[in-house]
């Protein structure tokens, strides 16, 4: 589409702005303000410059949790894109199966995520929990709570639980898109079952995954809820993600400093990361 | 030749679909695609059916005796949430802001989106991505100087400071939302109400909104996901008046030892208001992700 | 290349047809030559695509069989029966060069890599893309994008048709032109059968050697275009074809004589009609002439439309159209005349010729 210049236009996304600026743009300042002070309470505050960033980006416990966050994000990409592309292969195209199974596809993403901690502590707890009572009783110790790499695996599996099905959802909108007639012009150039794949459906999913990989990236790194119900971020500091190493740093141990330097440190990972994919995305937008 | 020659061919053709006879090599592909699906659906199924089949225990079955189905039905957890206004009241406090989250959103993000699509401007690139940096901020960074801030005007326990608080995700993903659908509108009918004589608010509202309603259904399905799936900020905000029902259940986690069996009800009924607006947004789900740019 | 034998062929869409109108495709039983261009011609819903897509093996008919080179290929699925098709919209591997789309049919097939090039080389110089082969096939014109989906068809040996469902339809109208002559002088060269479905008759009659007219499921005729110009077989093929149609009247047969209104046609020969079956006369409006003579006329309009001019009018109560010469002048009490050769007899809507 063509688009006219219109300065003007600015008047239009300007409440929207307003409203971002309030929401965001204003406590980002108060974060910025907290990173270079330093307390000794009675609100009396101090210039405390770069002192705060120095500390966090020398403490093992911050490059710990970016670390595992990397980790996590990395390892659920790695099973919830394919997983949900492989599925969206899978649906029916039409017919009544398709409004069926995405009214129970999107049913896990509508559950409000702590929600989605306690269904998994129900379901993992050896003492009253489905799948841990079954894993027990099969001999093999299971434990979320003590063990690390358990803890780790019921993080992963919930996370796979609750959000392929947005790749899914998001895979089978692109496929739905593509004509009939490619299908048949594939049969007709002998295309196999791979190249149809390779050829025609990925190259139309291409867009949707971008976007499906994108927030999914987002999403995974900012994850806080779901983990923090079921492990706390233990056993130890195994499942501590940056959001839950954050919150520890800034309601629980009261460390304003510190947190708010981490903050700043963690948004910038995220802005950056995103910006990179983003400008990915819109540079195939325009060749395309 | 292959040996289907002996079927007869008028049988197995449903009515006029243009593909079905895609059918005859892809028989045994369907019959692999139900299971893989019937797969699926189970291991997504089984974690919502414990949570169900739990809530439907009495406490003292749940720790002692380990059963798939229920030995004694009981009500018990459901009536104590319904009778117990502590806990009602957080299911309507969470309504009360996701509906206002999901409003603000759309009124908001409408113009918004409309400008992005249309037209071009100084800065419009770095606009939209400073809108989409929102997207991506962890609540987490601003969990704290919300407090601060809502304190400062007096918000706190309000349900429009959740509201608000939640527009910070919500709003740059209406905008990208939107932005998709009304791409996908003709420039050309703006131009024809134009010359029609109808004036931009008067277009706006009578012509091009009811244009692009799936559009905005399907916004409002991900405003409303998202605000009523958050915990971290609305539980920041609020204390007693506007504690919405994902707070109180963290409370009572802690406070009172674990009730399972009410913890379990308190979470299915979380389930039922998203069962609900999927059922009455499903053929807008897949269109709305191909159309939009979600 | 191959000749196609459609076999008492029936389709219906629904389960359990029992009326004829039932059908999707009533009974179509043909031959088609080796190496022919047909085109399938008719208004929508007339049944031509889904005689295209039992053709091509993407629908399965209820009765008959099909038949290339005499090998029953009813049963066969589309991959195995060796054919090429254009659809309507360009069908094309977006994220593949040019070269690779051409190439992907025969790679599929295994066919060794320098056999590839040398046919690839070749089909990219007959549809003049060779100064495009390393490019994405995503930034093509929609015209260019159809002469690939043509080429990965042409490029195979073993192709038994091509077919081509409307495939002008996205083509700009300049190209349309350019594009229908290459895709005839293409014909010319590679010999294939050609299956051609269009409801343009410009695009059937230049394309063709055969023009297959097709109306409300049936094949009303088989023809060249001088054919369904002077001898249409079915009133249909009359109005379908030429522009403007040809002329319909009813008329009472008396031996070798039509009568219309109260005037009598000497036909030259005396039509068998079986009693209580409507007959009409069917003449085109290049085969009468404005004069003195004849049957009188009311003119009501005449469109001039450069080299000739179209007079609109009532003969016996009848609209008419009538073609007039360069230069012709309309006398001042207007009689129409009847050219002989142009005149056709039609029994309940069929030719009745002068042989039978």
């Amino acid at each position: 589409m063509n688009k006219t210049w219109n300065n003007k236009a600015w008047f239009m996304i300007l409440p929207a702005m307003l409203m971002v600026m309030i929401s965001a743009v204003i406590p980002l300042m108060t974060v910025v303000n907290y990173s270079v002070q330093d307390t000794f309470g009675n609100n009396e505050f101090f210039w405390n410059g770069t002192e705060w960033f120095r500390e966090v980006l020398e403490s093992d416990r911050f490059w710990g949790a970016l670390v595992r966050n990397f980790a996590f994000s990395f390892t659920i990409l790695l099973i919830e894109i394919p997983l949900g592309v492989f599925i969206a292969l899978h649906m029916p195209r039409k017919g009544i199966g398709v409004s069926f199974c995405l009214v129970l596809m999107a049913l896990p993403l509508l559950i409000p995520w702590n929600v989605v901690g306690t269904i998994f502590q129900l379901l993992c707890r050896t003492d009253i929990g489905l799948v841990g009572y079954a894993i027990a009783s099969l001999g093999i110790p299971y434990s979320y709570a003590a063990d690390p790499k358990d803890a780790w695996i019921t993080v992963v599996v919930m996370d796979v639980w609750h959000w392929s099905s947005l790749v899914v959802l998001l895979a089978y909108a692109g496929l739905v898109s593509i004509p009939d007639a490619y299908y048949q012009a594939a049969r007709i150039d002998g295309a196999s079952r791979w190249s149809v794949f390779r050829y025609i459906q990925l190259p139309k999913m291409k867009r949707v995954l971008i976007i499906a990989f994108l927030l999914r990236f987002m999403d995974s790194f900012m994850i806080y809820t779901e983990p923090f119900v079921v492990t706390g971020g233990g056993p130890g500091t195994s499942t501590t993600f940056l959001s839950i190493d954050l919150v520890k740093r800034a309601i629980g141990q009261f460390d304003l400093g510190p947190a708010a330097a981490m903050s700043i440190i963690y948004f910038l990972i995220i802005l950056l990361v995103s910006w990179v994919f983003y400008t990915v995305m819109t540079s195939n937008d325009e060749t395309a | 030749m292959s040996t289907d020659t002996a079927t007869t061919p008028a049988v197995a053709k449903p009515a006029d679909t243009p593909h079905v006879s895609l059918a005859h090599t892809d028989e045994k592909r369907n019959w692999s695609s139900i299971i893989i699906l019937t797969v699926y659906i189970i291991f997504l199924m089984v974690p919502i059916y414990w949570l169900i089949v739990t809530s439907l225990k009495d406490n003292l079955e749940i720790m002692t005796n380990f059963s798939i189905v229920p030995n004694e039905w009981t009500l018990k957890n459901y009536r104590n949430i319904f009778t117990d206004e502590s806990w009602y009241s957080g299911y309507i406090n969470s309504a009360l802001y996701v509906v206002m989250n999901t409003v603000i959103s759309i009124v908001l993000a409408l113009p918004a989106a409309y400008a992005f699509s249309r037209y071009r401007f100084l800065g419009d690139k770095h606009a939209f991505f400073w809108f989409f940096t929102n997207r991506m901020s962890p609540p987490a960074v601003f969990a704290l100087p919300f407090f601060q801030l809502y304190s400062a005007f007096g918000l706190i326990d309000t349900h429009i400071a959740v509201a608000l608080a939640h527009c910070l995700f919500n709003l740059p993903l209406a905008i990208w939302i939107l932005e998709g659908f009304i791409s996908g509108v003709p420039k050309e009918i703006d131009e024809t109400a134009y010359i029609d004589g109808y004036s931009f608010p008067k277009f706006f509202v009578k012509i091009f909104v009811p244009m692009i309603a799936s559009g905005i259904g399907v916004t409002a399905f991900f405003c409303f996901m998202f605000s009523w799936v958050e915990l971290l900020l609305a539980r920041t905000l609020t204390t007693t008046a506007a504690k919405p029902i994902v707070a109180t259940m963290t409370r009572t986690v802690s406070s009172t030892g674990v009730d399972w069996g009410l913890l379990a009800a308190a979470g299915t009924l979380t389930i039922i208001p998203g069962a609900l607006v999927i059922w009455f947004v499903r053929n807008y789900i897949a269109k709305g992700f191909a159309l939009g740019r979600v | 290349m191959a000749r196609i034998n459609l076999d008492h062929i029936r389709h219906a869409y629904g389960i359990r047809p029992t009326a004829p109108q039932d059908y999707a495709l009533r009974e179509v039983h043909h031959e088609w030559a080796d190496g022919g261009a047909y085109a399938l011609l008719g208004p929508s819903g007339c049944g031509k695509t889904t005689l295209l897509n039992i053709i091509s093996g993407l629908v399965r008919p209820s009765e008959g069989h099909i038949l290339f080179d005499g090998q029953d290929v009813t049963h066969l699925p589309t991959e195995a029966r060796n054919i090429a098709q254009v659809f309507q919209f360009p069908v094309v591997y977006d994220t593949m060069t040019v070269y690779d789309n051409l190439a992907f049919p025969l790679r599929n097939r295994g066919v060794p890599e320098d056999l590839v090039a040398t046919r690839v080389k070749n089909i990219l110089e007959m549809l003049e893309l060779s100064d495009r082969a390393d490019k994405k096939a995503r930034g093509l014109t929609a015209d260019q994008k159809q002469k690939i989906s043509l080429g990965r068809g042409l490029v195979r040996s073993d192709v038994n048709a091509i077919l081509f469902d409307e495939p002008l339809t996205v083509i700009d109208p300049h190209l349309k032109w350019v594009l229908r002559s290459q895709l005839k002088s293409l014909h010319r060269h590679s010999r294939f059968t050609m299956v051609y479905v269009t409801h343009d008759q410009t695009e059937a009659l230049t394309f063709a050697d055969k023009v297959v007219v097709m109306y409300e499921g049936q094949i009303v005729q088989i023809g060249t275009p001088e054919e369904l110009f002077e001898k249409p077989k079915h009133t249909f093929v009359g109005y379908f074809i030429g522009s403007p149609g040809m002329n319909v009247f009813p008329i009472a047969l008396e031996g070798r004589k039509a009568r219309l209104g109260d005037a009598a046609i000497d036909l030259g020969f005396a039509p068998k009609v079986a009693a209580g079956q409507k007959t009409e006369l069917g003449i085109r409006p290049e085969f009468m002439e404005i004069g003195k003579k004849g049957l009188p006329v009311s003119i009501r309009k005449v469109e001039d439309i450069g080299r000739q001019k179209i007079v609109r009018g009532d003969v016996a109560g009848q609209a008419v159209s009538i073609v007039m010469k360069e230069g012709a002048e309309i006398p001042s009490e207007p009689r129409v005349s009847f050219q002989g050769k142009g005149i056709n007899i039609y029994a309940d809507s069929w030719r009745v010729g002068q042989e039978a």
